[in-house]
């Protein structure tokens, strides 16, 4: 069992929280996860800046195009999360496109990520049958957990192939839109995620896209294990001001 | 050799379907019906009806004579800049409008470079009566301005892309999240052989209307159904899939695919994807293109905004890879040339992605007696301000001579 599995054991309500590598400043990314998990978040998402995030709202694009210009590579999001490592035992994930595994040679990315301490990826244009075919038997054997994306248009029979091949929780797109717009997540949402929990999955879920705030999140706690939350956190890393606070606002406005 | 994708999309290497689960069961509903809709009799009649009605099909193909003199060899020029709306893009916008139709969509999408797809489906919405929102890059909305205008006249909204290089990529980028945000309504119509499959097989199959008639043609001008060369630009490459594909199988037939060199291969400005990429993903297709060694797309550059795309469709990747394609690019005052040449010799001003095409003549070995046919994919209207920007330098060039 990884951490993320361990995770799910002990707690409910998961906050996790994405930021994107390498913002807002290049070396940020190890500060901020620290003070995420000082604050009391349960897990966190690493997003790797990519030029073309299809799955991605503005918001993230932006952060993942400021990143770039940065100067962000795939090896120095492996050396932060190695110093994170150094002082956190915090659930990570990896976010990003099947377009970088592959720059990087898919064996070798794997490897490493695993080394350095991730315990779980989200490939969100990485097809589950091409996973299944050419990348699962190397993603278990390094006991990562390969968590995989369901929408509101994702048929019963696919929910429990995607079920099926995730491991530590299974992502639960709240409405068919990409990250960071408001969802209204009391309505037409309901049926959704009821729907879901009727059916007896293998794996926890968590909702995510479009939770900005207190009355979302506790509106996917009662629906769902918790919550993932991203352009939101992303928008109030941009204000002016302390990064380190910025961080506790944030965590505090969403639970306390 | 097989140039028909598998049952997963996939050209050899190549294709396949690299999507967020947000955009499966659209994709899916697409991969199910395309064929069965795109075979019944009912599409067919409607298609080739339009295609001849409306579209202005069969397009000409005209022997060029003082172009075929210059070159010492016969030039047929396919005339796809003569159907309605001035490009080959209408050929694919007319079965893609039918099949959104045939499925139940309401609302189209569509990115755009030249403003040539995004015109062609402008106009097809607006012969359907549905709404229509085209994603166009910022800068190719400036260079391709009188486009933006006929698409606004038709109806359809031209939605700025304001992210990367602000061209076709993140058009594209901006049409996918729309698709992605409207995953009941909408039908996203794509412009070329890119994209996750079944588009690419769908648009070539639109588009190779172009090379069923030349077959026709050819066979009446030249006695042999089949040329000896076939040149054509390739941006994503839906002109030339439809200019090779019904010779695809004839191994005879040398099948030219020119690319857009920008300021030069080796210059970083430029959108020659097969001399400078490699394999990867793009808009949901494993296909070649042009990234860094972290997978980051590059930004690519030609004068011609519908060449100035960092990737090309999967069945041109596997053309290139198996070598049954030649791949040559063209830069951009080699096409500035050509244009100018195609000009004053035939009077015909051609697009600028097709004289790309053109300015392969110069690039490979001709033959008396040969028979070679360039696709001419479009005219030159919306060209018309970056060719008077360069008038003098073609004036003086020929007074020199
Ligand atoms: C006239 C013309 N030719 C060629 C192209 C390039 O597209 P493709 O490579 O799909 O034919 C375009 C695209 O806008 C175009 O307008």
């Amino acid at each position: 069992m990884n951490k993320i599995e361990q995770l799910f054991q002990q707690k409910k309500d998961i906050l996790n929280i994405y930021l994107t590598a390498g913002f807002p400043k290049l070396a940020d990314t190890v500060k901020i996860v620290l003070e995420l998990e000082k604050a009391g978040v349960d897990m966190v998402e690493i997003g790797m800046p990519f030029s073309d995030p299809l799955a991605d709202g503005p918001v993230i694009q932006h952060s993942s195009t400021e990143a770039i210009k940065n100067g962000i590579r795939l090896e120095m999001i492996f050396d932060q999360i190695r110093e994170i490592r150094k002082h956190s035992q915090i659930p990570l994930i990896l976010m990003g496109y099947l377009n970088q595994l592959m720059a990087y040679g898919e064996k070798a990315f794997l490897e490493e990520a695993a080394q350095c301490g991730v315990d779980g990826l989200i490939i969100p244009d990485l097809p589950v049958e091409i996973y299944q075919k050419q990348y699962k038997q190397m993603v278990e054997d390094l006991n990562l957990d390969m968590i995989f994306l369901i929408s509101p248009q994702t048929e019963t029979g696919r929910i429990k192939l995607l079920d099926a091949e995730s491991r530590g929780f299974l992502y639960v797109v709240s409405s068919s839109s990409i990250t960071g717009q408001k969802a209204d997540l009391q309505q037409a949402q309901k049926s959704y995620f009821d729907r879901i929990n009727r059916m007896n999955l293998r794996n926890p879920t968590l909702i995510g896209f479009g939770i900005s705030d207190r009355k979302s999140y506790e509106a996917a706690c009662r629906n769902a294990s918790g919550a993932i939350i991203g352009s939101a956190f992303i928008r109030a890393l941009e204000k002016e001001g302390l990064l380190k606070q910025h961080v506790h606002d944030f965590v505090k406005s969403i639970r306390s | 050799m097989n140039y028909s994708p598998d049952k997963y999309g996939f050209y050899g290497d190549f294709g396949g379907a690299f999507i967020p689960e947000m955009l499966y069961s659209n994709v899916e509903l697409l991969r199910q019906n395309y064929v069965g809709i795109i075979e019944s009799k009912s599409f067919q009649t409607a298609f080739k009806k339009l295609l001849q009605d409306y579209a202005g099909r069969p397009t000409p193909l005209y022997f060029a004579r003082r172009l075929s003199e210059k070159y010492q060899t016969n030039i047929f020029l396919k005339r796809e800049d003569l159907n309605h709306t001035g490009a080959h893009k209408i050929n694919n916008t007319i079965g893609q409008i039918l099949v959104a139709q045939r499925l139940g969509k309401k609302r189209i999408i569509a990115e755009t470079g030249a403003g040539q797809h995004g015109v062609a489906t402008a106009t097809v919405a607006a012969l359907m009566g549905l709404e229509c929102i085209v994603y166009m890059g910022e800068v190719d909305m400036a260079r391709q301005a009188p486009n933006v205008a006929r698409m606004r006249m038709l109806g359809a909204e031209v939605r700025p892309a304001k992210s990367g290089s602000r061209t076709l990529k993140d058009a594209t980028n901006e049409a996918i999240r729309d698709w992605i945000n409207h995953p009941k309504d909408t039908y996203y119509l794509i412009g070329s052989v890119v994209g996750p499959h079944p588009y690419p097989d769908m648009v070539t199959r639109f588009q190779s209307v172009i090379s069923r008639e030349m077959k026709i043609q050819l066979l009446e001008k030249t006695g042999r159904d089949y040329p000896d060369k076939i040149i054509a630009c390739v941006g994503g490459g839906s002109n030339a899939a439809g200019a090779f594909y019904h010779y695809l199988d004839r191994e005879n037939v040398e099948l030219i695919a020119v690319e857009a060199e920008g300021l030069g291969v080796d210059s970083g400005q430029t959108a020659a994807t097969t001399q400078t990429g490699s394999k990867g993903i793009i808009h949901g297709s494993k296909t070649l293109l042009m990234q860094n060694e972290e997978g980051q797309i590059t930004e690519p550059y030609s004068i011609s905004a519908g060449l100035d795309y960092p990737g090309i469709g999967p069945l041109h990747a596997h053309l290139f890879k198996s070598r049954r394609g030649t791949f040559l690019g063209a830069t951009d005052t080699e096409a500035l040339q050509a244009a100018f040449e195609l000009t004053r010799l035939e009077g015909i001003i051609p697009a600028l992605e097709s004289a790309h095409a053109l300015a392969a003549l110069k690039k490979i070995e001709l033959h008396p007696g040969e028979n070679v046919v360039i696709n001419l994919s479009g005219r030159g209207d919306k060209d018309m301000e970056t060719y008077l920007n360069h008038l003098d330098e073609y004036n003086n060039d020929k007074n020199g001579k």
